[in-house]
């Protein structure tokens, strides 16, 4: 894990250094022909859970998870013909975690206390927007890979002010083609015994197809506050489950959990943020949620930032979230052997859950630490409990570079 | 578990209504007036320090979508 982290500390302090003198000095009038750095972002976080409601050993037993997670992001700009800005952003994020309920899905084998796996995500956008119109188009392609998942992701925009620019309308569609690695809990498998050379098993693969399109239309009230809107439809199709989920039937039989081959969601929701004062920004967001699987949720976050000084804010923030059970689930020993579909995944099941935390956030005129090109420092810290016992921490950082 | 039941022509009215009565009452904002508009903590999205945050919620919860991030797919989630 050292190593990840100092190859992604390399690789991004070499980007910057690469385009630290390529910056042209500020001007109204000057527009950059060439490819210009616009800023930096490195996020870090460090998470833990712990339960006792896994889904791999049938809705029963340790649930155990952490997980470091870095990102960086790269953000480019080019003035091209006809007063054109385009942005390229190029993202690039690993993830490692260590998961004792993971381990679960072969616990003969010699994995040791828990198995751990790597995700790397990369990701490029560009945007190309005519300040003029008011109009902006835009596309992307993302990758991610892990042991067991690998998906190829692709997004369209469409943006368009309002002719007073207080208002901005925008379409996006996004598509994921995934394939879920169908790797069977150690009994389930045909002639399997325990072989703990497993993992290096040919597995079979099946599809999982994700589509969605999003509208959002943002709107500035007034010089203090402004609102956002967003109604996405998000449709599913392939295998939707995980092979290693198992589910204990009412006559103790064991079986892989089994849901629908399609999902069709829809989630709402609404932004609004207010400057109170000198000193103070109120954020809220709400999400009314629901799918074809029977999952209604709300969620509710309210964030306050607190300026103790033009430079230095304080962050609390609460969320709320609550859901009701899928059609599909049940505890162990609950389901049916005659039901068609089934799971004991209490990810699905109803639950009412509370994170709370806050940070602060430094942005210094002469840069964090004196350090010119770091723009701002932001640190964030947050708790996570659900009502079926689950419980979290988080610490997230994110260093900005201009 | 029990569940709430919830009609989406509700919530649609709702959503629609909030969408009316903000923006009937907007005033034009002239980019000179936006310095608090233009504050980096009025940013009408999830910030970049939020980012793990929202990646474990839609792991752990059922719902996704509607905030900027991830409706689905791209990982082993929901």
């Amino acid at each position: 894990m050292k190593k990840i982290c100092l190859s992604i500390a390399g690789i991004f302090l070499s980007l910057f250094a690469s385009f630290a003198q390529t910056s042209p000095e500020d001007s109204a009038q000057y527009k950059s022909r060439k490819l210009t750095f616009e800023e930096a972002n490195l996020v870090s976080s460090y998470y833990k859970q712990d339960g006792n409601n896994s889904a791999v050993t049938g809705g029963t037993g340790t649930e155990k998870l952490t997980d470091y997670s870095n990102s960086i992001d790269v953000k480019f700009t080019k003035w091209g013909k006809k007063d054109i800005k385009h942005t390229f952003d190029v993202e690039v994020g690993i993830d490692h975690y260590t998961s004792a309920s993971s381990d679960n899905v072969n616990p003969r084998s010699i994995s040791g206390a828990s198995y751990s796996d790597t995700r790397i995500y990369p990701s490029v956008n560009w945007t190309a927007e005519n300040q003029g119109k008011g109009t902006t188009i835009g596309a992307g392609l993302s990758f991610s890979t892990e042991f067991d998942y690998q998906s190829v992701g692709a997004n369209l925009l469409f943006a368009k002010k309002t002719s007073n620019k207080n208002g901005e309308f925008t379409a996006k569609a996004q598509a994921y083609f995934d394939q879920v690695k169908y790797i069977l809990p150690v009994e389930l498998r045909t002639g399997g015994g325990g072989n703990p050379r497993d993992e290096e098993d040919d597995y079979s693969s099946r599809s999982r197809n994700s589509f969605s399109g999003s509208l959002s239309y943002s709107q500035v009230v007034n010089q203090r506050l402004q609102l956002l809107f967003i109604a996405d439809l998000v449709y599913q199709k392939g295998y939707l489950g995980l092979p290693f989920h198992r589910v204990y039937l009412n006559n103790s039989t064991v079986v892989v959990e089994n849901l629908p081959d399609t999902r069709m969601k829809i989630p709402l929701g609404f932004r609004a943020n207010y400057f109170l004062g000198d000193k103070i920004v109120l954020r809220s967001f709400y999400r009314y949620y629901h799918d074809d699987w029977g999952l209604t949720a709300h969620t509710v976050q309210l964030e306050t930032s607190l300026k103790v000084t033009p430079f230095f804010s304080l962050t609390p923030f609460y969320r709320y979230y609550s859901q009701t059970a899928v059609d599909y689930f049940a505890p162990i020993y609950a389901h049916k052997t005659t039901e068609q579909y089934y799971t004991s995944n209490y990810d699905l099941s109803g639950f009412n859950s509370n994170f709370y935390g806050g940070g602060f956030r430094i942005s210094p005129p002469k840069g964090v630490f004196g350090i010119k090109r770091l723009n701002m420092l932001e640190l964030r810290y947050g708790h996570y409990t659900r009502t079926n016992g689950l419980k979290s921490d988080i610490i997230s950082m994110n260093l900005k570079f201009k | 578990m029990k569940k709430k039941p919830q009609r989406l022509s509700e919530m649609a009215i709702i959503m629609v209504s909030l969408l009316v009565s903000g923006t009937i009452s907007c005033t034009t904002v002239k980019e000179y007036q936006k310095n608090k508009i233009n504050d980096a903590e009025m940013t009408l999205s999830a910030r970049k320090v939020e980012k793990t945050e929202m990646s474990f919620q839609t792991y752990r919860e059922g719902a996704s979508g509607a905030n900027g991030g991830k409706t689905g797919g791209g990982c082993g989630c929901n």
